[in-house]
């Protein structure tokens, strides 16, 4: 082990770095909106959305991203009527396969995080937005919405962790992110424990930098959460807490 | 003795046999009822007897089986879903009635994630499309109205049960409602802080409100409104004004009711 040679890897896997974050960014942000829809499906009262998005959600988070991948990848080439399709020039790039899968998959389990996050609104909250005539998107917009993305931040914050890392899956479908570049060091030097410490390095810094954004992004958004500063003087009653 | 304004011939708000069932249940049992303009009317009566049930539907919070609302000149339009179900026909206009309604709850539910001052111009900014400065300057003088000035930026978990009923109050005030429902509003606080919400309330009717108040607080029935309603098993058992029921009208229910 020389240090040199830490050195080399690192400038190695340091270009795949934003590849990593594009994939695991752009596919957390589609796969939140997917999340939002199926949790919608789900709460919707209409059965045939609420088992669409069951048994959605049942397929995605049952079966391997990796399975997943090789299926949109390898898979969908197989039928003559996708490469004919007007879908084959983004079908055919491992670039926006690896989105479609990542984004697939993390819907699923998002979709989950966000249905929590909107029963955990208080229905009597819900109830007085009715009473003043908010209704249908005005209300979700104004009342609901923003309670449950903040019940859901800790959560999703971890999803996008796990995002972060399922980046390294899309090696496998020829994509030269972090792992990616780190299995092609591996074969060209055999140096197996240098190379993967490092690529294992920089994952564990991206997150602990995610973590403290996901953090401040919650502690930015709950003040209502907090103590007040002054909460010493606060009249020694606990009405405020009946529900 | 009765504080409130004199009421006017108006009517206000107008219940024309109403029948609500939860399932089998049949909560309410044929309830007509008249609020005129300015008139303050407390309904009383055991727990279950429907009393809130009956205010709920006055802002089509419950829907009403049978029977008819209507708020000023309005009445709501109700129709049958496809399980026989009763429903507004109109959203439109359920949206519209209730931006007329103020209501006051028994557990407050401001919105959490906003301050004081958010909660009370949410409604006339966001719904009736209001200028929003003109809204904050009238909001500014609804908290100081119920004597919470100071709290206008403050989240709603960091008040007492007392100061944020007076702020569920301001915010059904910042709506400039023709009616103000208020549902058990002194049920959740403490024994120390219902006096602070019932001044208000008593301002309130001395301001010439129209309020409907599902209390179960006697002094302010006998001393504060206009007509006493009592609620037996979802029929109106007895009515009047309330010097005429607390010195032995009404029914003998209502007698044993109010000796406790």
């Amino acid at each position: 082990m020389s240090f040199a040679f830490f050195q080399e890897t690192l400038l190695t896997l340091l270009p795949g770095v934003p590849l990593t974050l594009e994939l695991a960014f752009l596919s957390t942000a589609i796969g939140a909106v997917l999340a939002v829809t199926l949790a919608l499906m789900r709460l919707s009262g209409v059965l045939p959305l609420d088992y669409f998005a069951r048994a959605y959600v049942f397929a995605f988070r049952g079966t391997p991203l990796l399975v997943q991948i090789f299926l949109i990848y390898y898979g969908l080439s197989q039928f003559p009527a996708v490469r004919q399709s007007v879908f084959w020039p983004v079908l055919r790039e491992p670039f926006w396969c690896a989105i479609i899968a990542l984004s697939l998959n993390t819907g699923a389990y998002g979709s989950e995080v966000v249905r929590g996050g909107l029963l955990s609104v208080p229905h009597g909250q819900v109830e007085a937005a009715r009473a003043v005539g908010m209704s249908g998107l005005l209300l979700f917009r104004r009342i609901v919405l923003p309670q449950a993305i903040r019940q859901a931040l800790p959560a999703y914050g971890t999803e996008l962790i796990l995002m972060v890392k399922a980046t390294s899956l899309a090696s496998i479908i020829t994509l030269m992110e972090i792992t990616g570049r780190a299995a092609k060091l591996i074969s060209d030097t055999y140096r197996v424990i240098e190379v993967f410490v490092v690529a294992g390095a920089i994952y564990l810094i991206i997150n602990f930098v995610l973590t403290r954004i996901i953090l401040a992004l919650e502690f930015w958004l709950t003040p209502h959460l907090r103590e007040r500063p002054e909460a010493r003087e606060l009249p020694a009653d606990s009405a405020g807490e009946h529900a | 003795m009765r504080d409130a304004a004199t009421p006017s011939a108006k009517v206000a708000v107008r219940l024309e046999d109403l029948h609500k069932y939860f399932g089998p249940l049949e909560v309410l049992k044929g309830i007509s009822l008249d609020a005129r303009e300015g008139e303050v009317v407390s309904i009383l009566g055991a727990s279950g007897s429907g009393k809130s049930t009956m205010l709920r539907c006055i802002n089509m919070l419950e829907v009403p089986t049978s029977g008819t609302v209507t708020v000023g000149e309005e009445t709501i339009t109700l129709e049958t879903d496809r399980r026989g179900r009763p429903r507004p026909a109109n959203r439109r206009q359920v949206d519209r009635v209730r931006t007329k309604v103020g209501m006051v709850f028994q557990t407050f539910n401001l919105w959490s994630h906003k301050t004081i001052l958010e909660n009370v111009i949410e409604a006339p900014v966001h719904v009736q499309g209001r200028d929003k400065r003109e809204c904050i300057e009238e909001a500014e003088a609804l908290l100081d109205k119920v004597g919470i000035a100071d709290k206008r930026d403050h989240y709603p978990a960091h008040l007492s049960g007392g100061q944020q009923q007076r702020a569920a109050i301001a915010r059904a005030l910042a709506q400039q409602p023709e009616v103000m429902l208020f549902d058990e509003p002194t049920s959740a606080l403490d024994p120390e802080l219902v006096g602070e919400v019932l001044r208000v309330m008593r301002g309130l009717a001395e301001e010439g409100r129209t309020m409907l108040v599902v209390t179960h607080e006697m002094g302010f029935a006998r001393d504060v409104s206009n007509r006493v309603v009592f609620l037996h098993q979802g029929l109106i058992e007895a009515e009047g004004a309330p010097q005429d029921l607390f010195s032995g009208g009404g029914s003998e229910r209502f007698q044993k009711f109010i000796a406790g």
